[in-house]
C-alpha cells in the first residue's frame, strides 16, 4: 500500500562548523558568515521516508518554511527524491518562536493534504542544529491532532494503518506500535542519507521558486517576461511552489512575532572565563602546594 | 492570568524511581517560590507511584498533583500530556518546569502547544527579572537562560504574557537540595479521564541499558582530550580518577579519535556536568567542550600550549606535559614524597 509522507526540513546556519572565518575579532560568531546548509537530521528524515516510498511506493512531498533562499534545501530534496516540494515564505512569519513556527507548518501540512490528498506520515529531524530546542516536531504533531514518535530510529514494520518503530533513547531503545497518521522525529543514527543524484539534478537543473524569476531572468534573457518564463518552468515540472501564511490559511496573530509567546531578552556572546586563573608551576612543589590547597579548601 | 503564582515541576519517574532532574527543579522551584512568595506543586503520573509523593515534598514541593492509573504505568505522550494539559488548564499555573531528558523533551512541547504557551527549551539557569517591551512593563517574569546557536551564546528568554511560563532544564545544571524529611505538604488525588487517542500509541518492548559511567553523580571528573594522543594514554587518566575516587571523561575529539566510548563524552553533544573539581587533561577547551563543564566547582586545565583556550575558565593553569604532571598529583595526593615513575 502507498504512502504519502510530508518531510519537514529547515535550512540553518551551519553551527557545527564555525571556522576562522566566521569569528569576529572579539571572539564572538559572525552569524551572516555562516554557511546555509540542509538542518543535518531533517536529511535522516527525508531519507526515512524515501526508503518508506521505496518499500510501499507513494509519494514523498517536503515542506519547508524560511526566507526565499531556502529554496536551496528544496532543490537539494528534489535532487535526493522528493516527488514535490514546497517553500512557505512570508515576512510575516519572521521571528516566529516555536509554537507559531509549528502553527503555520501545520496549516501547511493541511494545506498539502487538502491540494495532494492526506498524509500517513510525517517525518522531521529531531532537531536543528541553530536552535537545538527538539520542539517543532511534537508541536507540529499535536497542531495535527497526530500521534508523535520522537527519537524515531527504525520503521520496523508498516502495514495496516500502523507503525512499529524503534525509538532511540540515551539509556536504551524503546519499540512502539502506532496508528497513521502519525510524525515520526528522526534522529541522525537512523540511516545514512543517500546523495543527491546526478540524473535527478540534470532532471532538475532549473528548478526554481517564482520569487527567483528575477535573478533567472538576467541569465536568461531569451525570456522576456517572467510570465514566460513561469510558462516555461511549468511545462517542465520545475515550478517549486511557494505559498503565503494567508495562502495557507494561517491566522495572522498566530505567526511571527505576535503569535511567539517567547521574546528574547537578550543575548551574551560566550566569553567564559574563570574569576581569577592562577597558573600552578608545574613542578613537584608547584603541584604538591596546589593539592594540598585543594584538601584544605575539602575539593579533594 | 497568572495570579495563583505557583511554579509546577513535572516530577519524572520511571518504574519508581524519580529522575534526579526532577528534584533539581524541586529545589530550583523552591528558589523561585521565595522570591515570588509562591508556592511549588509537583506533578507526579504514574501507577502504583503513591509512595513518591512525601519524597518531592521532603525536596521542596508545597503541593501534589497525583494521578494514578493503568494508562500511566509507562510513559506514553498522549495521556500523560492529556493529564497536565487538563490541570494546567484548570489551575493556570504561573510556572511549569520539566527536565530536559527524553521524557521532558518529547512532552513539554506537546503540552506548550496544545495550551498555547511559550516554551524555552534546555535551560541552564533560570531567575526572575523584569521586562519591558512597547512601554508595557512586566515584573517578575522568569528568565529562562540557555545556550543558544552551537553554544556560542547565551540566550535569555521571556514569555511576557502567554502563561504559563514553560521551559525544560538541562540535567545536572541546577543544585539539588538536601532532603527534609520534617516538610508538610498536600497530597491531591487527580483522577484522569482520557478521552480515546490516548490508545493509539502502545509501548511494545523497552531495553534499557544502565549506563556504565555516572558522570553526572561524580564529584570529581578527570578528563582526557586529543592532546592524551592515545588510547594507551587514558590509563594515566584513569589512574588519578581511581585514586580521587572520581570518574574518567573524554572530549568529544577524543571520543571520535576513538581514545575513550561515547558514554564518557563531556561536552554540548556528551554529558553537561558540575562537579567540584573537573580535571582537564589536554583539552584545548572548544566551546562545545565548556559548556558542558564549565560550571565546575574547580576547574584544573593540564596542556602543553600555554595559549589553549581552556585556560580560560580554569582556576589552575598547569602548563606542562600530563604524563610528568599526573604522576607528580597522584604522589603528592597519596603523601608520598617520591613520585613513582613517569609513563
Amino acid at each position: 500500500m502507498p504512502y504519502h509522507s510530508v518531510v519537514l526540513v529547515k535550512q540553518v546556519p551551519d553551527t557545527a562548523n564555525i571556522t576562522g572565518k566566521a569569528m569576529k575579532e572579539d571572539g564572538t560568531v559572525n552569524r551572516a558568515a555562516l554557511p546555509a546548509i540542509f538542518n543535518p537530521e531533517d536529511l535522516n528524515a527525508l531519507e526515512m521516508a524515501l526508503q518508506v516510498k521505496g518499500e510501499h511506493g507513494g509519494e514523498v512531498t517536503v515542506l519547508t518554511m524560511g526566507p526565499p533562499r531556502a529554496a536551496d534545501v528544496l532543490r537539494d530534496a528534489l535532487y535526493r527524491g522528493a516527488d514535490r516540494v514546497i517553500l512557505l515564505t512570508d515576512r510575516r512569519t519572521a521571528g516566529s518562536d516555536t509554537l507559531a513556527t509549528s502553527y503555520a507548518l501545520a496549516c501547511a501540512v493541511e494545506r498539502i493534504a487538502r491540494d495532494y490528498g492526506d498524509f500517513d506520515l510525517v517525518f522531521c529531524g529531531r532537531q536543528a542544529i541553530d536552535g537545538d530546542t527538539a520542539q517543532v516536531g511534537p508541536q507540529v504533531a499535536e497542531k495535527l491532532g497526530v500521534p508523535q514518535i520522537t527519537y524515531a530510529e527504525a520503521i520496523q514494520d508498516l502495514r495496516d494503518g500502523s507503525l512499529v518503530a524503534q525509538r532511540a533513547l540515551p539509556l536504551g531503545t524503546e519499540t512502539v506500535r502506532c496508528m497513521l497518521p502519525c510524525l515520526l522525529t528522526v534522529v541522525n543514527s537512523a540511516n545514512r542519507p543517500r546523495p543527491p543524484s546526478v540524473r535527478r539534478m540534470m532532471a532538475y537543473k532549473l528548478a526554481a521558486t517564482p520569487l527567483e524569476y528575477g535573478e533567472l531572468l538576467k541569465r536568461w534573457p531569451e525570456f522576456e517576461t517572467e510570465e514566460a518564463l513561469d510558462g516555461y518552468l511549468a511545462e517542465r515540472g520545475q515550478q517549486i511552489t511557494v505559498w503565503s501564511a494567508t495562502d495557507v490559511g494561517a491566522e495572522l496573530d498566530r505567526v511571527g512575532l505576535s503569535g511567539s509567546p517567547t521574546k528574547v531578552l537578550k543575548v551574551d556572546f560566550v566569553t567564559l572565563a574563570a574569576d581569577g586563573t592562577r597558573e600552578i608551576d608545574a613542578s613537584q612543589e608547584g603541584l604538591a602546594a596546589m593539592v594540598k590547597e585543594l584538601a584544605r579548601d575539602y575539593i579533594l | 492570568m497568572g495570579n495563583t503564582r505557583e511554579i509546577w515541576v513535572f516530577v519524572e519517574q520511571e518504574e519508581g524511581e524519580i529522575a534526579p532532574v526532577s528534584l533539581e527543579l524541586l529545589a530550583k522551584a523552591r528558589d523561585l517560590a521565595g522570591e515570588l512568595e509562591g508556592r511549588v506543586c509537583a506533578l507526579l503520573l504514574g501507577q502504583g507511584i503513591a509512595d513518591l509523593a512525601p519524597k518531592t515534598i521532603y525536596y521542596g514541593a508545597d503541593k501534589v498533583f497525583l494521578a494514578e492509573d493503568a494508562q500511566l504505568a509507562v510513559y506514553r505522550t498522549l495521556p500523560y500530556a492529556e493529564v497536565v494539559i487538563s490541570l494546567v488548564t484548570e489551575h493556570q499555573p504561573y510556572i511549569l518546569l520539566f527536565g530536559a531528558t527524553p521524557i521532558g523533551r518529547d512532552l513539554a512541547p506537546r503540552i506548550a502547544s496544545a495550551v498555547r504557551a511559550g516554551l524555552t527549551a534546555d535551560c541552564t539557569d533560570l531567575r526572575i527579572g523584569g521586562y519591558e517591551r512597547r512601554g508595557e512593563k512586566y515584573e517578575d517574569l522568569l528568565y529562562q537562560i540557555r545556550p543558544a546557536f552551537g553554544g556560542n551564546l547565551v540566550a535569555t528568554i521571556v514569555n511576557p504574557e502567554m502563561h504559563p511560563q514553560m521551559a525544560t532544564v538541562r540535567e545536572g545544571v541546577m543544585k539539588m537540595g538536601k532532603p527534609d524529611r520534617e516538610r508538610q505538604g498536600q497530597v491531591e488525588r487527580v483522577e484522569a479521564s482520557f478521552n480515546g487517542r490516548h490508545s493509539s500509541l502502545e509501548v511494545l518492548k523497552r531495553e534499557i541499558r544502565l549506563p556504565s559511567v555516572d558522570l553526572k553523580g561524580a564529584s570529581v571528573i578527570v578528563a582526557g582530550g586529543m592532546g592524551i594522543g592515545s588510547r594507551e594514554g587514558f590509563d594515566l587518566i584513569r589512574e588519578l580518577a581511581h585514586v580521587l575516587g572520581g570518574e574518567v571523561a573524554g572530549s568529544r575529539a577524543a571520543v571520535d579519535a576513538g581514545f575513550i566510548s561515547a558514554e564518557h563524552q563531556v561536552g554540548q553533544t556528551g554529558v553537561t556536568v558540575r562537579p567540584r573539581l573537573y580535571i582537564a587533561c589536554g583539552i584545548s577547551g572548544a566551546v562545545q567542550h565548556r559548556a558542558g563543564m564549565d560550571q565546575s566547582s574547580k576547574i584544573i586545565a593540564i596542556n602543553t600550549d600555554p595559549h589553549a583556550p581552556i585556560f580560560e575558565i580554569a582556576h589552575y593553569k598547569i602548563v606542562g606535559d600530563y604524563r610528568k604532571v599526573i604522576p607528580e598529583m597522584i604522589a603528592a595526593y597519596r603523601g608520598d614524597r617520591t613520585p613513582g615513575e613517569s609513563a
